[in-house]
């Protein structure tokens, strides 16, 4: 457990969302009969373990690892789809179960989802989906009034005011997307948790949505959690940065800084992993082993087993977070100097 | 002579609404030994393309025209049957995801063996032999004792290398790998990138290896072909298409990925998307995206030019023919 959340240290001013040891279970066993028949004890996940992080008013915090590291799961209890089994996570210094309790707040959080084919309902006319949180806080009443607010908003994301008329399958992924934001922006939010939203997109498309979404930070003051796993669209996006292994969060600080001197072994491999355009006809000795399964973590340091710095201590201790600069690491390596290859 | 040729290829599927053409005059070579990567966005033709060759275009689609040239042999034109004995033993194949590509019934030894012994003459031990080797060699711990488990027992990374497996165990000439790592992740996607441009290496296979992302294909291949609405548009030496594209369509494709290496305030877009197969416009497909569209390219389609060392289907080409000292230099 750390001492103090140490994401209050981080965060210079009031932060938009803050999140302090953060642990969610989720119940993986099987149906009561065939436990009991098989004498087996009930059986958890712990699929986001002690996380802790602020997201400063007007930046972004990218969250970023493989898959299975609670990332999503990170996302969802951001907006409180998931309530956390233990730790606390406050939005505008309000504790979240309360802050979604009143509308006024509720509606300035809202989630861009990764697919843009499945988040949109195919039998509603892109108006309605958009309008459909104007309408449910009741920002604007009057018919009319919606319907110049709905044309705002496909107007802002690129999209033309007429598209309002058509259904979603008339457009292709990257323009579904854009519908997804201007729902997203209907309500007026200041927070939006982007979980991989470009993921399902063509690289030229990707472009797109990203540039739009600077361009709409920028203009509106947004505050964005953006979950992905392609650590170039992060560091395109990222003012801080947060790497998660097997749900913890093994190394958070500035983007620039992890980038430029990634110290957690973790962070090196994804770094290391990633074919990148300036490194034509490279070779190179990736990392074996893969994630381990979550329900049975390895005891220590979770990721011990594929760590080439690994020794007695990270099999037996788990590490907790050591502040390097603007950085937090978890590694014992990294805290013993040992790191210095 | 190269290994694999492609010659106007041409794609159509019929449908209630007309002919759409999914690949049009599709041409390239693949030599001996070499690594092509085929890049493009989705729809646009590259695992058609290599559908259209191993035989397994899903109907109604059908090759409407051009030729498949394959060890001096035509294969585009050939009996159902005769196509099967050449995907196996003379082209290996990996597919996105290996939970499709392999048997779940079957143990795995038993799809090794049978495979090698359907386009190899091999008696049970020495095929039983050569599969634990195989096992070994794309890095299945414990190969003896595993390879009478099932594709479940395995985990996803573990699977694809099964695959890799199955593609290279009947010594094929080519291997066509459409996307082999996209289901994967990056570390694991390392892992098999490694282990495939070792294994082809080693037993001089050709790869044409299709998939979306130009980081997997700048680190693999020796020559890449860029596909856009069906059309080959720009093909070359990998680094000269990457760090000099000549086509627009490929350096707008180049300044959209974003960089690990520098940050930049704005991604490059290229504004719109890729035209649906019923409304390709006339001339060059990519017109009505392209910054330095001219007259020229609203009336005539450009064929595969000299553009330097890359040849790219563009008009801006059309007057510009690679010295012999540039040729010299890329030979």
């Amino acid at each position: 457990m750390p001492e103090a959340p140490l994401a209050v240290q981080d965060a210079a001013n009031a932060p938009m969302l803050q999140a302090s040891g953060v642990t969610h279970l989720f119940d993986v066993s099987k149906p009561w009969l065939q436990r009991v028949i098989a004498r087996e004890h009930r059986q958890t996940l712990r699929a986001v373990d002690d996380v802790s992080f602020a997201i400063p008013r007007g930046t972004t915090l990218s969250l970023v690892g493989e898959s299975g590291c609670g990332k999503s799961t990170v996302a969802r209890l951001a907006v409180g789809l998931y309530a956390p089994s233990a730790g606390e996570i406050r939005f505008e210094g309000q504790p979240l179960s309360s802050a979604r309790a009143q509308p006024e707040l509720r509606r300035r959080m809202n989630m861009i989802f990764q697919d843009p084919y499945a988040s949109l309902n195919p039998r509603w006319r892109v108006r309605d989906i958009v309008a459909e949180p104007i309408r449910a806080f009741g920002l604007v009443r009057a018919q009319r009034d919606i319907a110049d607010s709905v044309a705002r908003l496909l107007t802002q994301v690129g999209l033309a005011a007429s598209d309002g008329e058509k259904y979603p399958h008339e457009f292709s992924g990257g323009q579904r997307q854009r519908i997804s934001i201007a729902r997203a922006l209907s309500s007026e939010p200041e927070f939006l948790v982007c979980d991989e939203p470009t993921s399902a997109l063509d690289v030229s498309v990707q472009a797109q949505i990203l540039n739009l979404m600077r361009d709409l930070q920028l203009r509106l003051g947004l505050t964005y959690l953006f979950i992905s796993h392609n650590l170039a669209v992060v560091r395109h996006m990222s003012d801080r940065l947060g790497v998660m292994y097997l749900g913890r969060i093994v190394e958070m600080g500035s983007a620039e800084t992890i980038f430029r001197a990634p110290r957690h072994p973790y962070t090196r491999l994804l770094l290391d992993a990633i074919p990148d355009l300036e490194l034509i006809g490279r070779s190179r000795t990736p990392v074996g082993g893969e994630v381990p399964s979550p329900i049975a973590p390895p005891p220590g340091c979770p990721f011990h087993p594929r760590c080439p710095l690994a020794n007695a201590r990270c099999r037996s201790e788990k590490p907790r977070h050591t502040r390097d600069g603007d950085v937090l690491v978890a590694c014992h390596a990294v805290e013993e100097g040992r790191n210095t290859t | 002579m190269p290994l694999l040729s492609v010659r106007d290829l041409t794609v159509e599927f019929p449908t209630r609404r007309g002919l759409l053409r999914a690949l049009d005059r599709v041409s390239f070579d693949i030599d001996a030994g070499e690594v092509l990567g085929v890049v493009g966005e989705s729809g646009a033709g590259k695992s058609l393309t290599g559908a259209a060759i191993i035989g397994l275009l899903e109907p109604p689609g059908r090759i409407a025209g051009g030729e498949i040239v394959l060890g001096g042999q035509r294969i585009d034109n050939l009996h159902h049957e005769a196509m099967r004995h050449i995907r196996g033993k003379q082209i290996g194949t990996i597919f996105q995801d290996p939970l499709t590509t392999l048997n779940p019934l079957y143990s795995i030894g038993r799809q090794l063996v049978e495979t090698m012994q359907t386009h190899l003459t091999l008696s049970d031990a020495e095929a039983r032999r050569r599969a634990i080797g195989w096992l070994e060699e794309v890095g299945i711990p414990a190969a003896a004792q595993r390879i009478d488990a099932y594709p479940h027992e395995f985990s996803g990374g573990m699977r694809q290398r099964v695959v890799v497996a199955l593609a290279l165990c009947a010594e094929p000439r080519l291997v066509i790998a459409d996307e082999p790592t996209t289901a994967l992740d990056v570390s694991i996607q390392a892992q098999i990138i490694t282990l495939l441009k070792r294994l082809t290496r080693d037993h001089g296979t050709a790869v044409m290896l299709v998939t979306h992302d130009m980081g997997v294909i700048a680190e693999t291949a020796d020559r890449v072909a860029v596909m856009y609405a069906g059309r080959v548009v720009e093909i070359g030496p990998v680094v000269e298409v990457i760090k000099h594209p000549a086509h627009p369509y490929t350096e707008g494709l180049m300044g959209s990925i974003p960089s690990l290496e520098h940050r930049v305030e704005r991604l490059r877009q290229i504004d719109g998307s890729m035209p649906r197969l019923n409304a390709i416009p006339p001339g060059c497909a990519f017109n009505p995206r392209c910054p330095k569209v001219f007259d020229r390219c609203h009336g005539e389609r450009p064929e595969l030019l000299d553009a330097g060392v890359t040849r790219a289907a563009c008009w801006l080409h059309a007057d510009r023919a690679a010295t012999p000292a540039e040729r010299a230099a890329h030979a």
